[in-house]
């Protein structure tokens, strides 16, 4: 149990990992899909390559665009190429990492499921029967059968009960053969994508290795800030929500909350300041809806710099950039009520 | 169990994983409906694609509207669609965005409910077994004396003796069976590269007015469980104080009579109880108030601004003797 907690946040730990964690389950449902469907050639003449090749094909390229489309970080590569530059300056060779990055990801489930059929020869039977030249196979008896009777028997070789020309042609002995190809086709395939695999990663480090390290660190940052934002915007919503319902809870009763925030301040003064410190700290001084608009607006059209200010007495100082969204610092609004019930 | 537990906390840490999660498991129980529903194609000439066509499209009508009811959006959307304006502007943008996100998480369990249909095939044979040409297939059986459409309208029955000795059944099958795992891979592929293309073209138009859409429409949802839930504390408090209130109201009659006895002294933890208790109440104390505040809930919702209570003034009091002298002061 403790072990797949630990699994669990550790797959969640960060996108890459959760990404890795969707791929390895991708590929285990292609082959599972590959298993639970039901192959049904037609041994039809016409029909049994489109099928063949069709099985063989469309499933991987479904599994391989099903892989970007599972993938957040899709949509995070878009934007950021489709972005202002605003303060901050573009890197296209972040881009390129990602999108090479989601590709590889994206690859594995197909390639599961390409291995998986190969290997089965189910669908190369059902495309060659009657394509491959089999004269060889026929019984010494029928090599003269017309062209056209031929490969209509031929089609039927995938399909044990429809196939009726037993004893024109071995149809086991055919299946075997084509079976043969066909796994020989998977295994090459197979040390083809493994050694593919291999060089791209044995070799690359031996180019650019510095330029590939700050490539990795951005784009991670740029990964963990976008979910920085997304969880600060909802901390901020909730906090907003809260706020604005106690707001109109009193607004309503007309009081201003008499007796209650006299006692409790007294009393429970630790707890109840925490606990509204917490909510308006959350608030981050974003009180209106016009500031909000602002905030996500200027977040994609004009994105902040890279460049974290020092805390304290550098607050007030006369840097120009405007890091993020403090507005702390820079109050834009100032009301004040005196108020006095005595 | 534990598992199942951190998987349903992990699916809670946001309302958008719920309801990913649900439309999910939709999808999942639309599999098992489909493998545990006894297909029984009628092989008659006049019902087989009634029924056929029945079984693939009116499940996912129902599976759709499951979908539309179980998903909590669905809520939100339709009151900020319908509620008047009040204090607050409406942005339309925020129904369109909440419309389609509850569209797709709805659509999904009928898609699959067709596609598992489609790349099974029973329904395919059975609703066009009477449309195929038969003279593609040899064998087919001719001493029976039924006519044409009859037969095949008996080929998705495996059980009858007409086709005992022949394999023109089993072929006509497949050529069907293949049809239709066509169509279904056809639709998939459609379906995965219009989603593709979605997800990669939607951040080019419009981003940042998306992020503001998508803020807001996270907000009302999570204003509309917390109001929900401000009420509710709100009514147990308001219940308990109407019952305190009513029972000492009652009492007032019994100290007098009854000695003093322990159990009736007030206690000293009372006044913090109800100090808790009010402070879910935020001042509403009465049923005009609480019926007005629902009301006004709905027929004017209060404005996105919450300056006011960050500067709310602090409420002052004076205590003084019967002379008029001030004895303590907040001031």
């Amino acid at each position: 149990m403790d072990k797949f907690r630990m699994m669990f946040q550790f797959l969640q730990a960060n996108q890459e990992s959760f990404m890795n964690g969707i791929c390895g389950i991708m590929a285990l449902a292609s082959a599972q899909l590959y298993s639970s469907f039901e192959f049904s050639c037609p041994c039809l003449p016409e029909y049994n390559y489109a099928y063949g090749i069709g099985i063989l094909i469309v499933p991987a390229v479904w599994f391989f665009l099903l892989g970007f489309v599972l993938n957040n970080n899709i949509s995070m590569l878009t934007e950021e190429w489709r972005r202002p530059t605003g303060k901050r300056s573009k890197d296209p060779s972040i881009l390129r990492y990602m999108f090479c990055s989601m590709t590889q990801r994206a690859l594995i489930a197909p390639a599961v499921w390409i291995s998986v059929t190969l290997m089965d020869g189910k669908s190369f039977l059902c495309a060659y029967s009657a394509r491959l030249d089999l004269r060889e196979f026929l019984n010494e008896s029928h090599q003269t059968l017309p062209d056209k009777d031929l490969v209509k028997l031929m089609a039927k070789i995938p399909c044990k009960d429809v196939f009726n020309g037993h004893e024109i042609i071995s149809r086991e002995a055919v299946s075997r053969y084509i079976r043969f190809i066909s796994q020989a086709c998977g295994w090459l395939f197979l040390l083809l994508m493994t050694s593919v695999a291999f060089m791209v990663r044995a070799i690359r480090p031996c180019f650019t290795q510095a330029a590939f390290l700050k490539t990795k660190y951005w784009s991670h940052y740029i990964d963990t800030e976008r979910k920085v934002f997304d969880e600060t915007c909802r901390e901020h919503a909730k906090a907003f929500a809260k706020v604005c319902i106690q707001q109109y809870f009193e607004s309503v009763s007309g009081e201003m909350l008499v007796l209650h925030g006299q006692r409790s301040h007294k009393k429970d003064k630790d707890n109840d300041q925490e606990h509204q410190r917490s909510d308006e700290e959350k608030l981050l001084g974003i009180r209106r809806k016009e500031d909000i608009n602002k905030i996500l607006w200027d977040w994609h059209s004009c994105k902040p710099p890279l460049n974290l200010k020092k805390q304290g007495n550098d607050s007030n100082s006369t840097n120009g950039f405007a890091n993020g969204f403090h507005p702390q610092t820079t109050p834009k609004h100032q009301s004040v009520a005196y108020y006095s019930k005595v | 169990m534990d598992r199942l537990k951190l998987v349903l906390q992990y699916f809670q840490s946001n309302s958008e994983s719920i309801s990913n999660g649900i439309c999910v498991i939709l999808a999942l129980i639309s599999v098992k409906l489909y493998t545990s529903f006894d297909f029984n194609c009628p092989c008659i000439p006049q019902y087989n694609k009634m029924y056929a066509l029945g079984v693939m499209f009116v499940p996912p009508i129902i599976l759709f509207l499951l979908g539309v009811l179980i998903n909590r959006h669905t809520g939100v959307m339709m009151e900020e669609w319908l509620r008047p304006e009040g204090n607050r502007a409406k942005n339309p943008a925020v129904v369109k965005y909440l419309f389609s996100a509850m569209m797709q998480r709805a659509l999904l369990a009928p898609m699959v409910w067709v596609l598992v249909t489609l790349l099974d095939g029973k329904c395919f044979i059975c609703a066009f077994s009477m449309s195929v040409d038969p003279k593609h297939f040899t064998g087919m059986p001719n001493t029976t004396g039924l006519d044409l459409v009859r037969i095949l309208a008996k080929v998705p029955c495996k059980e009858d003796i007409i086709f005992r000795n022949t394999t023109f059944r089993k072929a006509v099958s497949r050529y069907l069976r293949c049809y239709s795992q066509a169509i279904g891979w056809s639709i998939l592929l459609f379906l995965i590269l219009l989603g593709a293309g979605a997800r990669l073209v939607k951040p080019c138009f419009n981003h940042a007015a998306f992020l503001q859409t998508r803020y807001w429409s996270n907000y009302l949802d999570i204003e509309q469980k917390l109001f929900d839930e401000t009420c509710v504390l709100h009514a147990r408090d308001f219940a308990r104080k109407c019952v305190v209130q009513f029972f000492e109201g009652m009492r007032e009659d019994e100290v007098v009579r009854l000695p003093l006895s322990y159990g009736l002294r007030p206690r000293k933890g009372r006044a913090e109880d109800e100090e808790e208790e009010e402070e879910h109440l935020h001042g509403i104390t009465r049923q005009e108030q609480v019926d007005h505040l629902l009301h006004t809930w709905h027929q004017c919702k209060p404005e996105l601004d919450v300056t006011k209570i960050a500067y709310r003034p602090k409420v002052c009091i004076t205590w003084e003797d019967h002379n008029g002298h001030t004895l303590f002061s907040d001031v």
